[in-house]
């Protein structure tokens, strides 16, 4: 790790191909930013996407990556810390990769708490298809194959990372550079699994949930007297359906991250040219 | 007298059957005994009948027979079940004092020993221990030196602390006695012992064993039977090795972790049956369009559907050949006898670095359950060889860039294999996508690179077609006008019916294919033969239908699909009738 990388070295050759405009622009600067903030550099670096307009996040960035199957982002990045854990590991997705297809690993990524970050691109719709109603959409948002609206009520993310035992929960917009940045920062220096919601508009097929919108609605918690540490409180602002707040809603200090807890350790890549000095043990077990 | 023997316990599940089949399946193996197991059981954990039967000879023994020598019957059921395989010398251990036991109707000849196993176990300590007094007693039957079942409650019981081990002994010395005091009886069977020392595992565990050999240091999976034995086994050892295993939430999961471990750089692996593989099969895709070297094992049961989830069949070959979508380059090895569980699941992961592909390890309930003896040295881990292909350091890297400007990953080199940098190499940071890409890995639909990245995928292939050795094993007389042809399993059964098929003077060739893709070219074996016979347990003969598709030539075919392997006697019956033979009735 250099610590003359700058933000840039992370920017790949090729031009982002998303619509002029689009939050997932401000949202890729801003972990581009932290990677970079944190010390790490394009070849100790590992980011996973999904597949939506979000997904194309990997293709646009300078690291090793891949670019993987709708919804399995998660489970992929599991497998790459695991086996190495020097690799600082990204994990990107959008609302309905991650809270739709990918809702069961979702659940299971928190609860496992591999030390990873995981980055939602939050526009609630589904962009790269073009317009349907994604698992964060309002209940009476009008697309393409929901006419009359979704009639159910969205999915609360941080709610479900709440419950299922999130050691780091924080929600960002990612047009407000700074502040996303610095959040990304706090959820890939934490150790576990760092969830940050990232509101990042689609301009092109979502005319509700705008940057206009949450300018107006946004509620930063450094404005407000939060104690990141204090579920209860985490609990009351991640239940409150009338606010979009941003900031780190709840961080659990304790924090163990998996490897830790299952004494994983060293870079599994590394293995001997032949069987391992003392494998003809295992055959003796079946004496 | 008779070497053969063939033993069987039998009872509800949840009885203990199957542990107490592995402690007499031991003993045997500890006194230089070859052993061959097979289970029946259904998928209840209790209230279903299980059996576990053994064969044990002094020559290796690769397949079950329809005859039962010894019979340990816990419940009545477990006699209705096996009448077919009693003859005149059969013995049949039973309590006759359990109330449930009290009546049994001994058929025919046979002859029935009724020891009061619960109330022997209870003086020894403990009713739990009645199948152990009733290894005791078929130890007097069989003339088995009682020593090596010592050996055996030693092994199973040790951890558990020294007093549990003396109880069981001592059960298992009081069945002996009683047999001894009660009946005053020639039986007809003296088991010979050896000084052979022979290693007893089922091919679940092989393929755990074969994985560490080969340096597997990432597994995860999810639940299944057949598989779960991989995941157990590994579970407790790979850590050791510096690994670690993951109960992934679902197959989808499973899979897509061991691709990211794979990516990574770790030898990582997934094991599952038919239902986990139809989850796992988008993904199949994305590991060889991302050129990942991945093992993904199918231990195959009866399908469709969650069809017969504790029972044989071989119905996946054309899924782990054809499935996914598009075209997919991939290998399938599917191993033919336990201890190629072990030498395949190694090839398997050189082949899967060295090409840089999805490896099906194609096996299958009959052969991932039955325990086997075999001499340790078939499991010889100085033989483990480790290729990793072609992986760059980053001099490696500085040399392609300048030489072809920038490292590309998946440059399109004349045998198809490109250049694979870890990630933390320096200078190698790439993207690998499941999307067409060009050779830096940037996403393409431009037709000529299209076109040449597939070319360059399956150029892998052929360049493994060209190096790597696709032959068959051969057995039987080579000059034989019958070509049999099987594959997995059912290699062991076939072994046994060329001795059946000797003794009646019908002379057979026989090939057993390992390799489902790339496969050998058979099609001179099958032009020089009269009769092809393709043996699979299959309904529609999957492997037969390749064969016919590869040679151009029809081929007869043996399909059993009722959920139970084939027996060495029953083979050799179907083969004779279909060389229009008599069979005895
Ligand atoms: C298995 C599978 N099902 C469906 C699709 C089609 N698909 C591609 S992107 C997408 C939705 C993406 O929505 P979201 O995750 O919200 O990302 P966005 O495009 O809005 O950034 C869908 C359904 C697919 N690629 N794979
Ligand atoms: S469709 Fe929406 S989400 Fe996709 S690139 Fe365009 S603006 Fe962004």
């Amino acid at each position: 790790m250099s610590s003359d990388v700058r933000f840039t070295d992370f920017k790949s050759d090729k031009q982002p191909t998303w619509c002029p405009g689009c939050g997932d622009f401000g949202t890729m600067n801003g972990m581009m930013k932290a990677l970079a903030e944190t010390g790490n550099d394009p070849d100790n670096t590992f980011v996973v996407a999904g597949i939506g307009c979000s997904g194309k996040i990997g293709t646009f960035m300078h690291s090793y990556a891949i670019h993987g199957v709708h919804g399995r982002a998660l489970p992929v990045g599991t497998g790459v810390k695991l086996a190495n854990p020097d690799l600082e590991v990204m994990v990107a997705g959008g609302d309905g990769d991650g809270y739709s297809i990918g809702a069961g690993h979702f659940i299971h990524a928190v609860r496992r708490n591999v030390d990873m970050s995981y980055v939602v691109m939050d526009n609630r719709i589904y962009g790269l298809t073009k317009g349907q109603a994604s698992p964060t959409s309002r209940e009476d948002f009008e697309t393409s194959t929901t006419p009359e609206g979704p009639k159910q009520p969205p999915v609360n993310p941080l709610a479900l990372a709440l419950s299922a035992g999130a050691t780091f929960i924080a929600q960002s917009f990612s047009t407000d550079a700074r502040r996303h940045a610095e959040i990304v920062q706090k959820a890939i220096e934490h150790d576990g699994f760092g969830f940050v919601n990232v509101f990042s508009p689609c301009v092109t097929f979502n005319d509700v949930d705008t940057y206009d919108y949450f300018r107006d609605a946004i509620v930063d918690l450094a404005d407000e007297d939060h104690d990141s540490s204090n579920y209860d409180a985490a609990k009351e602002k991640i239940l409150d359906a009338d606010k979009e707040y941003q900031g780190v809603i709840y961080q659990d200090e304790n924090s163990v991250p998996y490897s830790e807890l299952h004494g994983i350790e060293g870079n599994m890549s590394e293995i001997p040219d032949g069987a391992p000095e003392d494998a003809m043990d295992l055959v003796r077990e079946f004496y | 007298m008779m070497q053969d023997l063939n033993w069987a316990i039998g009872g509800e599940a949840g009885d203990g059957i199957d542990s107490t089949g592995k402690i007499f399946a031991q003993a045997l193996s500890r006194a230089g005994r070859h052993v061959f197991t097979s289970k029946d059981f259904a998928s209840r954990i209790r209230g279903g009948y299980t059996a576990y039967k053994i064969r044990s000879s002094t020559d290796q023994v690769e397949s079950v027979v329809d005859r039962l020598d010894i019979l340990v019957a816990l419940t009545q059921r477990t006699i209705d079940e096996n009448l077919d395989e009693l003859h005149e010398d059969s013995v049949i251990i039973y309590d006759g004092e359990r109330t449930e036991m009290e009546d049994v109707d001994i058929p025919g000849e046979m002859i029935g020993l009724s020891v009061p196993l619960k109330r022997l176990a209870e003086d020894a300590g403990g009713a739990i221990m009645q199948n152990t007094v009733a290894l005791g007693a078929a130890c007097e039957v069989a003339q088995f030196p009682i020593e090596n079942l010592d050996s055996a409650l030693d092994k199973k019981f040790g951890a558990k602390g020294e007093a549990i081990v003396e109880n069981n002994k001592e059960a298992a010395r009081l069945g002996q006695e009683n047999v001894q005091e009660e009946y005053d009886h020639d039986f007809a069977y003296d088991i010979e012992t050896t000084d052979n020392d022979y290693v007893l595992l089922n091919g679940d565990e092989a393929i755990g064993m074969g994985a560490i050999a080969a340096g597997c240091r990432f597994y995860s999976g999810y639940p299944i039977t057949p598989a779960t034995n991989v995941m157990e086994y590994l579970m407790g050892r790979i850590q050791h090795f510096g690994g670690t295993v993951v109960q992934a939430e679902d197959e989808l999961s499973a899979i897509n972790m061991a691709l990211g471990a794979a990516r990574a750089g770790a030898r990582s692996m997934t094991a599952t049956s038919g239902p986990g593989i139809d989850l796992m099969t988008e993904t199949f895709g994305l590991v060889a369009q991302s050129e990942t070297p991945l093992v993904i094992v199918d231990v195959m049961r009866s399908g469709p559907s969650t069809g017969m989830p504790t029972k044989q069949e071989q119905g996946d070959l054309n899924m782990t050949l054809y499935g996914g979508h598009g075209e997919i380059p991939r290998f399938v090895v599917a191993p033919t006898t336990v201890s190629e569980c072990f030498q395949k699941t190694v090839e398997a992961f050189n082949f899967a670095e060295k090409y840089q592909t999805p490896v099906f390890l194609l096996a299958d309930l009959a052969m991932a359950v039955t325990e086997q003896t075999f001499s340790p040295e078939e499991f010889d881990m100085d033989e483990v060889e480790i290729d990793r292909g072609k992986i760059v350091d980053e001099n490696d890297i500085d040399a392609w860039t300048d030489e072809q400007d920038r490292f590309q990953p998946h440059f399109p080199t004349a045998d198809g294999i490109s250049p694979r940098a870890l990630p933390g190499t320096t200078g190698g940071a790439h993207m690998s996508t499941g999307l067409e890409h060009n050779s830096l890995g940037r996403r393409t639909e431009d037709t000529d690179t299209r076109v040449e990245q597939v070319d360059k995928r399956n150029r892998k292939v052929e360049t493994a077609q060209e190096e790597e050795d696709w032959s068959p094993r051969e057995f039987g007389d080579s000059d034989s006008d019958t070509l049999v042809i099987s594959w997995g399993s059912n290699e062991g059964p076939m072994r046994e019916a060329l001795d059946f098929l000797e003794e009646d003077d019908v002379s057979v060739r026989f090939l057993s294919v390992p390799y489902i893709f790339p496969r050998p070219d058979l099609t001179e074996d099958i032009e020089a033969a009269d009769k092809v016979i393709v043996v699979e347990c299959n309904e529609t003969g999957q492997f037969a239908n390749v064969i016919e598709h590869d040679t151009l030539t029809r081929v007869d075919r043996i399909n059993k699909y009722n959920g139970i392997r084939f027996k060495a006697d029953e083979l050799a019956d179907e083969i004779k009738a279909k060389l229009g033979q008599e069979v005895e009735a």
